[in-house]
């Protein structure tokens, strides 16, 4: 069969055509050790590796980071990470472990670094060769990002930074940081700026993470605390002043609203990619009893797993609509509320899978008799990181009723 | 088959969605409307029929009659994606008008496949008008239920819930025979057909439910002899234009309120500013993107698509009923006392919406039908 899509280029049939036959001849290997559900809960050096060189692969092969220019890393496609994507997906090989570099440095780096700055910093990124992660949260600055008290004092040509970051996702494992940070404690919004930092190569000298507990119990993000480290002006991006403005473009790519399609692969192994598909509900419900007979049989569990698959339908062809301005009532309208929907809908999905499994959902994956592995209650714990990072949901509806409907800002 | 990715929604059906959005808003304003069909409050007033004939014969100028008829039969050929995206602008301006009820006679009539029904077809392109009466007494909205019966030529018994009636030139008729179920045009002004009016809450459509009593029909108004098969067909296309009105009636609850939001101010601030009242129309905006896209894909899968209509075109209406009668609840509660009353224009949108919720199938019916589509049936 022809992989061609309907109304698909030859340039992009082409390069579809590529990525799958490149994928059905690359064997990711078995990993050693259990991979967690996302690459923000990744806890062992042994997961990394795997993962790490299965990224590397492909993006030596191409799937990644295509659309940015050849002198960035890139190949100077356009339109072509969409369909790496998809391939990468449909071929179920595992997930990229540098979710924070390919969805928010690269990014940023692309719209706001210096030349020679890109150059080197995104070949790396793209080849995991360096691990990113990102520090904008901090203590007292939650939902109310701009509120960021880390603070860079200027040197000479350098800067000192002191401060504290929390929920820092992959901080163990970086080599470097998105950091926004303030440079003028005068001015809330104006007095923030943007910089990239080696904090690997710092650790010990000026950089300390410490890893925080998840409710699962798993590891993965951290605290990062800055002590007096100094680094080159050479890592801001942007002019001193303008890291709010930056930030938004991290923001943006955060939520899944950027011009620039995040690299993304499957979740590997089948277990796991089942969970958060609202159609795996469906075999979940025929394999559960309740009441004495299939739980597929209960019609308020049917209704529940129906609603959940309407809704995963509608954010799918949500995606599809955003592409075609004259059915949008507003461009930022559907972009805006990607990572809102997705984030609910996975949260939901979870907790119908919960009902469904009734007594069973008790199990978990230290369980041998859990049902699909304990992953159904280990994914509902898990996304509230979703429903909460990157802007809470409800900081997700003050951004659309404000500027999307207009409204008045809340505070 | 698969679908094209932008639903085939091209610079035609934009243009064409574009000039009757601003022909809708040049001629019925909602003040405008609302002087049309709310202008007697009585609550035990005769069931009205409200609406402007002079601008449906400037509708039917613009060919909206003629989009899914096929161009050898003198329509325009267009795709359900074209006639949804005006049905979306009729629902936006809540248009009493016989052009829903005809839209989707015309889904029924291009199943048929005979000459009477290419014939009704052709008529409909130049502005006839007709409606489907098939619907029992019951309710049930399962094709293979109805009220009326044939025998010795002439149709007998009753058809409910039949949308515009007083509006239409013509009666698609289902009937039970003796070999099965059958489809006749009747015209809405034969001997023995009694248009009885419902008292409804909707103003800006009418209902009636039509007695039957030894209307006499001939070979030339058998539209099909498969009306199960045919219906059944339809029923995809009807579900989806239903649930592109509700996204439509839906904008406009959700601008308006949202309007309403920004100049009314109390405790020192306007309303949108708090989170009570501007959250949950954050929750009726992502409701109606979550309908329009699933509409817009059941438009398409029906043009192009068949295998999968059915089933996302159930998603569809489920998923619009949820936006009729959840924007409905934010329009009237986010306007406060002035939303309670008569002169505020949300009822208007409200009770239209209420109506389009549980035509053809409620969210929890359409949900039920998808659960048996893609789970099998319940085993007890």
């Amino acid at each position: 069969m022809s992989p061609q899509n309907k109304n698909e280029s030859l340039e992009h049939a082409e390069f579809r055509s590529y990525c799958r036959d490149w994928l059905s001849h690359h064997d990711a290997g078995t990993p050693l050790v259990k991979l967690p559900q996302s690459a923000i809960e990744i806890m062992h050096p042994e997961q990394l590796n795997y993962l790490r060189k299965w990224q590397r692969d492909a993006y030596s092969a191409g799937l990644i980071g295509c659309d940015y220019p050849v002198n960035e890393g890139g190949a100077g496609r356009k339109g072509c990470q969409a369909i790496a994507n998809q391939e990468m997906a449909r071929a179920g090989k595992p997930f990229l472990p540098n979710v924070l570099g390919l969805g928010m440095a690269a990014p940023t780096l692309h719209f706001h670094a210096q030349q020679a700055l890109k150059e080197r910093l995104l070949p790396r990124l793209f080849s995991c060769e360096d691990v990113w992660c990102q520090g904008f949260s901090e203590p007292g600055a939650g939902s109310d990002l701009a509120n960021v008290q880390t603070f860079a004092e200027p040197k000479g040509d350098k800067w000192i930074i002191n401060g504290h970051k929390v929920w820092t996702s992959l901080a163990h494992f970086a080599d470097w940081m998105i950091l926004l940070l303030r440079t003028d404690k005068s001015s809330k919004y104006d007095g923030l700026s943007y910089f990239v930092v080696p904090i690997k190569s710092a650790l010990g000298k000026g950089v300390s993470v410490q890893p925080l507990i998840k409710i699962t119990g798993e590891t993965g993000f951290n605290e990062v605390f800055f002590d007096n480290l100094e680094i080159s002006d050479d890592y801001r991006l942007d002019e001193v002043g303008k890291g709010w403005k930056v930030a938004q473009t991290t923001l943006l790519h955060e939520r899944g609203a950027g011009p620039m399609v995040t690299p993304s692969s499957g979740r590997g192994n089948k277990k796991a990619s089942a969970v958060g598909d609202a159609y795996a509900l469906i075999d979940l419900a025929k394999d559960s009893m309740r009441d004495g007979q299939s739980a597929a049989n209960d019609p308020l569990l049917r209704d529940q797993i129906m609603q959940m698959i309407i809704r995963q339908e509608g954010s799918k062809q949500g995606a599809r609509r955003a592409k075609v301005e004259g059915l949008c009532e507003h461009p930022m309208r559907l972009p805006l509320q990607t990572k809102l929907v997705m984030s609910e809908i996975r949260q939901d999905n979870a907790a119908v899978a919960l009902d469904i499994l009734g007594a069973h959902s008790t199990l978990s994956i230290n369980d041998e008799n859990a049902p699909a592995g304990g992953e159904w209650p280990l994914a509902y714990m898990n996304s509230y990181g979703i429903t909460i990072a990157a802007g809470a949901s409800e900081i997700q509806r003050n951004i659309l009723g404000e500027r999307v409907l207009g409204m008045a800002k809340s505070k | 088959m698969t679908q094209a990715k932008n639903f085939a929604f091209g610079e035609n059906e934009k243009m064409l969605r574009d000039t009757a959005r601003k022909f809708l808003q040049d001629n019925l304003p909602t003040v405008k409307l609302h002087q049309l069909v709310a202008s007697d409050s009585d609550p035990y007033r005769d069931p009205p029929c409200h609406w402007d004939k002079n601008l449906w014969l400037q509708i039917v100028e613009l060919g909206w009659s003629t989009v899914i008829v096929p161009e050898e039969i003198g329509g325009s050929g267009m795709s359900l994606v074209a006639l949804c995206a005006l049905v979306e602008e009729a629902g936006r301006a809540a248009l009493p008008s016989p052009f829903i009820a005809t839209a989707i006679a015309s889904l029924v009539l291009r199943e048929c496949h005979t000459s009477p029904a290419n014939e009704l077809l052709q008529a409909i392109a130049s502005g006839k008008t007709a409606t489907l009466a098939s619907t029992p007494k019951s309710a049930s909205w399962l094709a293979s239920d109805c009220d009326v019966c044939l025998a010795d030529g002439t149709l007998n018994g009753s058809a409910y819930f039949v949308q515009d009636a007083r509006k239409v030139d013509t009666l698609l008729v289902q009937c039970k025979t003796q070999s099965g179920l059958a489809l006749y045009a009747v015209p809405t002004n034969s001997e023995g057909v009694d248009i009885i009016a419902d008292g409804i809450i909707d103003l800006t459509r009418d209902q009636a439910h039509i007695h039957l009593n030894r209307v006499s029909v001939s070979d030339t108004q058998l539209l099909s002899e498969q009306a199960c098969d045919v219906l059944e067909a339809a029923e995809p296309g009807i579900l989806t234009l239903v649930s592109a009105d509700i996204c439509g009636a839906g904008e406009w609850q959700l601008q308006t309120t949202v309007e309403y939001m920004k100049v009314r101010e109390q405790f020192d601030h306007p309303l949108g500013y708090f989170q009570a009242l501007k959250h949950p129309l954050v929750n009726v905006m992502i409701m109606i993107d979550q309908a329009k896209s699933l509409t817009y894909n059941a438009a398409c899968a029906v043009d192009s698509e068949p295998e999968n209509a059915a089933k996302f075109a159930r998603m569809a209406k489920a998923s619009a009923s949820e936006v009729a009668a959840y924007a409905s609840n934010r329009s009237i509660q986010s306007h406060g006392g002035i939303g309670f009353t008569w002169e505020c224009f949300v009822h208007l949108y409200s009770k239209r919406q209420k109506h389009n919720q549980v035509l053809y199938g409620d969210a929890k019916y359409q949900r039920a039908k998808l659960a048996d589509l893609l789970m099998g049936p319940v085993y007890r």
